[in-house]
């Protein structure tokens, strides 16, 4: 298993100008991508429109085509639009790489387990949609070892990662919010792309 | 048929000139029956990119990363799918300020009887309480609405509404 923060620092080292898209515990202001950006002015945080930050990333990625877009996802997030592997898959960006963060649960609310845990395989489901690759990580090293290999490779690509679950209990209202707000960061990102 | 009645139809090039007079790059939309009569030459325009979905609430999403990214999308869907959306569109429209035009087609519309379908029903009821403005086109001399939406969606930011009623020709 991988820890939230330690594979977002991974995911970092290789990032080099590609925009960032998260959602969930991968963009956890504590424990997640906010923590490790080198980059804030191309990160966007989604938030709102739940299961939809990979949606997002596939119009960005259309729109961008010469530049790397990183969709970090959750699994609770993806069964919820399940549908946008084969939305994907169907426009087949190149420059498109989804990372799953695979933790079981639902960790924003509780931790209660999602739908089919312990029995869903989204790297098959990725593979099964038509995406050009999939893979699957749950040691760092060898996450650490291949990533710039995959992300020279085509997209769309989706990469699973076996994440150990960081359970929140807290009221949402009480808990550390995001700096950065989706809409600041769709403005700042949307005029940082037309410089 | 009277001549007049015969004229009242809604042809395929009336919306895409307009959307390309407008500058529309893509076109995310999940097919429907209300505007499948736009899809095979929406399919052999090189000007507009498609983009089909597996389910409607994609297509706010997707429509806000293109715009993000810098071009000019539209959603073409069906009313049931604004149903089906509505998390999209606050999270990924209204609260982001995305100047969306939603092209919708009007499920069950029917300007001269009452509409048993209640697709039809609460469609308007829907879009008020976002506090979406909307138009309504029905014949190629409505089409010219969509120039008003898209000049609207830009000044106020906000996404507006297309309202595509089902007296389409072929």
């Amino acid at each position: 298993m991988i820890s939230n923060l330690d594979a977002c620092r991974v995911i970092e080292k290789s990032r080099g100008d590609a925009l960032v898209v998260t959602t969930m515990g991968a963009g956890n202001p504590r424990f997640g991508w906010p923590v490790v950006s080198q980059n804030q002015s191309l990160d966007v945080p989604v938030g709102g429109a739940m299961g939809k930050a990979s949606s997002f990333a596939l119009g960005l990625a259309l729109a961008q085509p010469g530049r790397r877009v990183i969709i970090l996802d959750g699994d609770g997030s993806l069964v919820m639009n399940l549908g946008t592997l084969t939305t994907i898959s169907e426009r087949s960006p190149s420059n498109l790489y989804h990372f799953v963060f695979e933790n079981g649960c639902y960790a924003v609310t509780g931790g209660q387990p999602i739908p089919a845990e312990g029995k869903v395989n989204f790297k098959e489901m990725a593979s099964g949609a038509g995406y050009a690759a999939a893979y699957e990580f749950d040691d760092l090293e060898d996450l650490a070892s291949n990533l710039g290999r995959i992300l020279d490779g085509d997209g769309p690509a989706l990469i699973n990662l076996k994440i150990t679950p960081e359970i929140e209990n807290v009221p949402i209202h009480l808990r550390e919010r995001p700096k950065r707000t989706t809409r600041s960061a769709v403005q700042e990102v949307r005029k940082a792309l037309a410089g | 048929m009277e001549h007049g009645q015969a004229e009242a139809v809604l042809h395929p090039h009336a919306i895409i000139s307009q959307l390309k007079k407008n500058g529309v790059t893509h076109v995310v939309w999940l097919p429907d029956s209300e505007t499948n009569f736009m899809y095979q030459q929406l399919m052999e325009d090189p000007a507009l990119e498609l983009i089909p979905v597996a389910r409607e609430g994609e297509t706010m999403a997707i429509a806000a990363g293109l715009w993000v990214g810098g071009k000019r999308p539209v959603a073409l869907i069906q009313n049931t799918g604004i149903f089906e959306s509505g998390d999209s569109i606050r999270g990924l429209g209204l609260d982001v300020n995305q100047p969306l035009v939603m092209l919708v087609g009007y499920r069950g519309w029917d300007r001269h009887g009452v509409s048993r379908d209640s697709a039809a029903k609460f469609t308007e009821h829907i879009i008020h309480a976002w506090g979406i403005n909307y138009y309504l086109v029905e014949t190629d001399e409505d089409a010219s609405r969509i120039s008003l939406a898209v000049e609207e969606a830009e000044r106020t930011s906000k996404p507006v509404a297309v309202l595509v009623g089902t007296e389409f020709g072929a």
